[in-house]
């Protein structure tokens, strides 16, 4: 059985996410220790709020830089919605700059959008080869709660490494809904909310990327 | 494709039972709030709301418990409204396994509370609960005819529905309930034009309840300016299954999921 962490480092409802691990057969621990984040078979950084507060939240348990070290051994990450916009370099809210992990270059931003936050269930562009997404019809929905996100995908192309795998989703104007970059993985939606959908990604994230 | 329409049944909770008459076979306990929330889980409900309507503090704790045991079983987002006095009262609610709570009474006593709770826990965690009637005759008028009510409708408060919805964005409230007072219960449909109105002067999602009776109550609801619909009775009672409301919502155009 899988060892997960899910980093509990003062960010909302996290009874969810343990939950919905255990549905999909993970053997799950909730805490901020640093020993056992960096052992676990896979690390689950949740979020909700606001970025700032986030990332001070993420710093305060040293976070980012257990991220930094389990993906320097390959040892995979999962990031949910603002667990996921961390990582990325930068932050905008409210004017607000605030530095991120920089796993990927890009800024989460304000959506252009008529009604925000973006909240509900919305499907999502998926590219072949998604491990996340294997074995789900393309109208699946998945649930969002969000006002900002990353608008545009700007990490260089390269020849020799394998690109990351980007799933969009829209809401106003397209966003990045999810990433897959080998031990690295992120969700802009809820898979611990996203009922059977989101049970199906998170199976497909233990079975296929912790192993 | 754009964002689904929500359709979120609503229970009232009162010392952890149901209060409203149940009309569901098949249930080993129909007034158990965890065993509904999965009846309308399976039946393809897209959000629950619980709203506690116990009176008593001891009650209060049986709620919190409630709602863990549903956390622990039911995998779609729950907002947990009712009671709710201070940023801790929410703190205890999200920790339990709520992922909105849905503030009334206690922000019409003190507007910062909406501010307080949105830095601390952020804006998509807070639903302003706006229970709004057309300002009764001898009442105080109010610039767009309809006032904030309190006491489940009873109570007036003088203070206008529209201009609090918009008042309540500001504050940092991440939703709009709006429940028509006027409209509840009646089964006659939803208050179309008072959604009409705050969704012109709101950009956030407005969630319409109170009236739905039928289900073509449902598409109008949403053209006139709903993200969401919530409805309690006709649920319960088994008038209208979440699956008939959807299909309702999908013939007229409608995006469900």
């Amino acid at each position: 059985m899988s060892r997960i962490v899910v980093l509990d480092y003062g960010s909302g409802n996290l009874r969810s996410a343990e939950r919905a691990l255990q549905r999909v057969g993970a053997d799950v621990t909730v805490t901020a220790d640093r020993h056992a984040a960096l052992e676990a078979d896979g690390l689950v950084v949740p979020g909700v709020g606001a970025y700032a507060a986030c990332m001070a939240g993420l710093r305060a348990v040293d976070g980012h830089r257990i991220i930094e070290r389990r993906l320097a051994g390959g040892r995979p990450v999962l990031g949910i919605c603002v667990g996921m916009q961390v990582l990325f370099e930068l932050g905008v809210e409210w004017g607000e700059r605030t530095e991120g992990c920089g796993q990927w270059p890009g800024t989460v931003e304000k959506l252009k959008a008529d009604v925000l936050p973006h909240m509900g269930w919305n499907t999502l562009r998926v590219p072949t080869g998604s491990t996340l997404f294997a074995g789900l019809d393309a109208d699946t929905r998945f649930y969002f709660v969000h006002s900002f996100g990353v608008r545009h995908w700007t990490l260089e192309e390269s020849e020799v490494l394998r690109p990351p795998l980007v799933t969009w989703a829209h809401h106003g104007e397209d966003f990045v809904a999810a990433v897959e970059n080998g031990a690295l993985a992120a969700t802009q939606f809820h898979p611990e909310k996203s009922g059977d959908a989101g049970a199906a990604v998170l199976r497909n994230w233990l079975r296929d990327v912790v192993g | 494709m754009a964002v689904a329409v929500r359709v979120i049944p609503c229970l009232d909770v009162d010392a952890g039972r149901v209060v409203k008459g149940v009309n569901f076979t098949d249930l080993r306990d129909a007034g158990d709030p965890v065993e509904m929330a999965r009846v309308y889980d399976a039946e393809g409900a897209d959000e629950l709301t619980f709203l506690d309507v116990t009176a008593s503090s001891s009650g209060r704790d049986t709620m919190l418990d409630v709602v863990r045991r549903t956390a622990d079983q039911v995998f779609i987002p729950l907002t947990v409204g009712g009671g709710i006095r201070t940023t801790d009262d929410i703190d205890a609610l999200l920790r339990a396994g709520a992922d909105k709570t849905g503030i009334n009474t206690a922000a019409i006593a003190r507007p910062e509370l909406l501010a307080e709770a949105s830095r601390r826990f952020g804006s998509q965690c807070i639903v302003l609960s706006v229970d709004a009637r057309k300002v009764p005759e001898g009442g105080e008028p109010t610039p767009s005819g309809w006032e904030v009510t309190t006491h489940g409708g009873r109570r007036g408060t003088g203070i206008d529905a529209v201009e609090w919805a918009a008042r309540g964005q500001e504050l940092g409230a991440g939703e709009i309930l709006l429940n028509s007072m006027d409209a509840d219960g009646t089964q006659a449909g939803f208050d179309l034009e008072m959604i009409t109105a705050v969704r012109a002067v709101v950009d956030i999602p407005v969630i319409a309840s109170g009236g739905a009776g039928t289900v073509e109550h449902f598409p109008p609801a949403v053209r006139a300016g709903a993200d969401a619909v919530l409805a309690a009775s006709v649920f319960h009672f088994g008038l209208i299954r979440i699956g008939e409301v959807k299909a309702v919502l999908r013939d007229a155009r409608l995006e469900v999921r």
